[in-house]
């Protein structure tokens, strides 16, 4: 029996010729990544277990992103511990302020990870490096403390999910709006488990941003991983970038798939998921009139250059509705440099909006854009549970920077060919 | 510990990481602080009813979203015993484990069992037993070495 793209990377990195879904294997691996959330936690279970060095100091990552610049003392105080952790055993690759970005954005820009790197990551969008041909998945803190000292963790192999992709998606029709699809079809546990594994002529007309999208949001899908085969697009944005030696894996032809969901992308139209869950999917055309009181743009889903480019497209020369706020982060330091060169700000600032450092912020209700009771968002990111963004009676809707920027400037959720 | 025995917290579908710790408590690791404000955001009224050794029971998907581990760590902090669901999202699944907090799959238990209800659990047979209504359910139970993780209060106790 052949195997998947995810198998063979796993097979690999455990020293075995073959695995099979549901087999335990233990693998090495190439990067362990921690936040200002979870690393503070893995900290501490590494000193707990009396450990006195890290298993390789070039392959740690902790970037603090989550509530920095520390919005509290309480913040300060967790990244206080993890940045002496990091002076204390020598970590190379510890991002603070003025260095970091938001995690998933930074990792893949650095080149600390790349095709067939073997990844896990104290953050559930841990995934989005299956864009780049690589397996990684979210794990808790105790994971990340094991995998800080013995370069080792645990896995069961995961069966999976095909989604063959093909066609040319239309204009306003982005990687958001194709995950948002496949979440909606599938439902939050849709891939539980499983590794969603993206194939199809499709595929060539997505670009790298569009593609870490897509793969951030595996999880939203309950899978354990999404992956992409490496091509071209995938060469060209790792050579002279990716730190590590790329190894570029396949999918056998008699590869087992649990299901094989076949998606035009040419048939799709900008996609809303609705509060609370990922899965509550409308398309543009179906969402009727819903008023809104905040917009946000960025996160590890959808921060990137090219997401602030499609913002800007659709934001320049107007401005945003009364009574909306407009809030635009974009995802390192280098996007916020290359959007600031290219004009992109000038274009938010007069329209209305206010541009943050990177950070994770308002996504998870951190901060820099608390939702108060009643209020509602249309936010680039990835999750609408109750509460996320502030108050447990406010809602956030998931769209597309596209359909984000032209909801900023209407005050309705909008469709962005109708501004 | 081979059984449990406690009062049901019930919830329904999809219950995520965020309604069980939000993020604006995780700018703290004190177990005690996480379990203050356990379930805040689905059952405001759960910190103050939820005694030593109860059990939760909720359907599908328990525990999706973010990887934080502060959400074992504050159902197991608030003095919750066993969790019982139909499936569990599987960071929280790996996570419920390393920390040693008792989980068990068992759908026809998580859609019967009502809140309130008194159940128990036998962590070597996988049985769950309704004390209220006196019906059984058999959950697969874990292997000795997962028993044995939990048992000492998680994967570091184990590998220390």
């Amino acid at each position: 029996m052949g195997m998947t793209m995810s198998q063979k990377i796993l097979a690999a990195h455990a020293g075995l010729d073959e695995v099979k879904a549901g087999q335990l294997i233990e693998a090495k691996l190439d990067m362990v990544l921690g936040n200002d959330v979870t690393s503070p936690v893995a900290v501490n279970v590494f000193e707990d277990c009396g450990a006195d060095s890290v298993f390789d100091t070039n392959k740690i990552a902790m970037v603090m992103d989550h509530f920095t610049p520390n919005k509290d003392i309480k913040s300060a105080q967790h990244c206080l511990q993890v940045r002496s952790f990091a002076g204390k055993y020598g970590i190379k690759n510890y991002f603070d302020v003025g260095e970091m970005g938001i995690e998933h954005a930074l990792l893949p820009e650095k080149g600390l990870v790349g095709p067939g790197s073997l990844v896990i990551g104290a953050d559930s969008h841990t995934c989005t490096y299956g864009a780049l041909g690589a397996f990684s998945t979210g794990v808790g803190s105790t994971d990340m403390a094991a995998g800080m000292i013995s370069g080792k963790a645990w896995f069961k192999v995961p069966s999976a999910i095909k989604f063959v992709l093909t066609g040319k998606p239309a204009p306003w029709v982005s990687g958001k709006d194709i995950i948002l699809h496949i979440i909606g079809e599938i439902g939050v546990d849709g891939a539980l488990y499983k590794s969603m594994e993206f194939t199809g002529d499709g595929i060539g007309y997505l670009s790298i941003d569009d593609r870490l999208c897509i793969a951030n949001m595996a999880i939203e899908a309950g899978a354990k991983n999404g992956i992409f085969p490496v091509d071209d697009i995938t060469r060209e944005y790792c050579n002279g970038r990716f730190q590590g030696s790329p190894v570029e894996y396949t999918a056998d032809d008699d590869a087992e798939y649990d299901e094989v969901y076949t998606i035009d992308l040419s048939s799709l139209r900008p996609t809303v998921a609705f509060p609370h869950l990922p899965e509550n999917t409308k398309t543009i055309d179906e969402v009727g009139e819903i008023k809104i009181d905040q917009v946000v743009i960025g996160s590890c889903t959808n921060g990137r250059l090219s997401d602030l480019r499609i913002a800007a497209n659709v934001l320049k020369d107007k401005k945003i509705a009364k009574g909306v706020r407009c809030i635009i982060l974009p995802g390192t330091q280098q996007i916020w440099l290359d959007a600031m060169h290219e004009g992109l700000f000038d274009v938010f600032v007069n329209a209305g909006a206010v541009v943050s450092t990177p950070t994770c912020g308002p996504c998870l209700g951190g901060h820099m854009g608390i939702l108060a009771q009643g209020e509602r968002a249309v936010s680039t990111t990835n999750r609408n549970f109750v509460g996320r963004m502030g108050h447990v009676d406010s809602e956030v809707y998931l769209a597309s920077p596209a359909v984000a920027a032209a909801s900023a400037i209407t005050g309705y959720i909008t469709d962005p060919a109708k501004v | 510990m081979d059984s449990v025995k406690g009062r049901v917290h019930k919830y329904g579908d999809n219950v995520d990481t965020d309604v069980i710790i939000p993020a604006r408590y995780l700018n703290t690791a004190s177990h005690k602080e996480l379990a203050a404000h356990c379930m805040e955001d689905i059952d405001k009224d759960f910190v103050n009813n939820v005694k030593e050794g109860d059990v939760m029971v909720a359907k599908k998907n328990f525990g999706c979203g973010s990887s934080r581990e502060h959400a074992p760590i504050a159902i197991k902090a608030s003095g919750i015993s066993c969790v019982i669901a139909s499936t569990f999202a599987r960071i929280f699944y790996r996570n419920a484990i390393n920390i040693g907090l008792p989980i068990m799959e068992c759908d026809e238990a998580a859609h019967d069992i009502k809140d309130g209800d008194e159940v128990s659990v036998d962590f070597n047979t996988g049985i769950i037993t309704n004390e209220t209504t006196g019906k059984t359910y058999k959950a697969e139970p874990f292997p000795e070495f997962i028993q044995n993780i939990i048992a000492k209060g998680g994967l570091i106790n184990y590998i220390k």
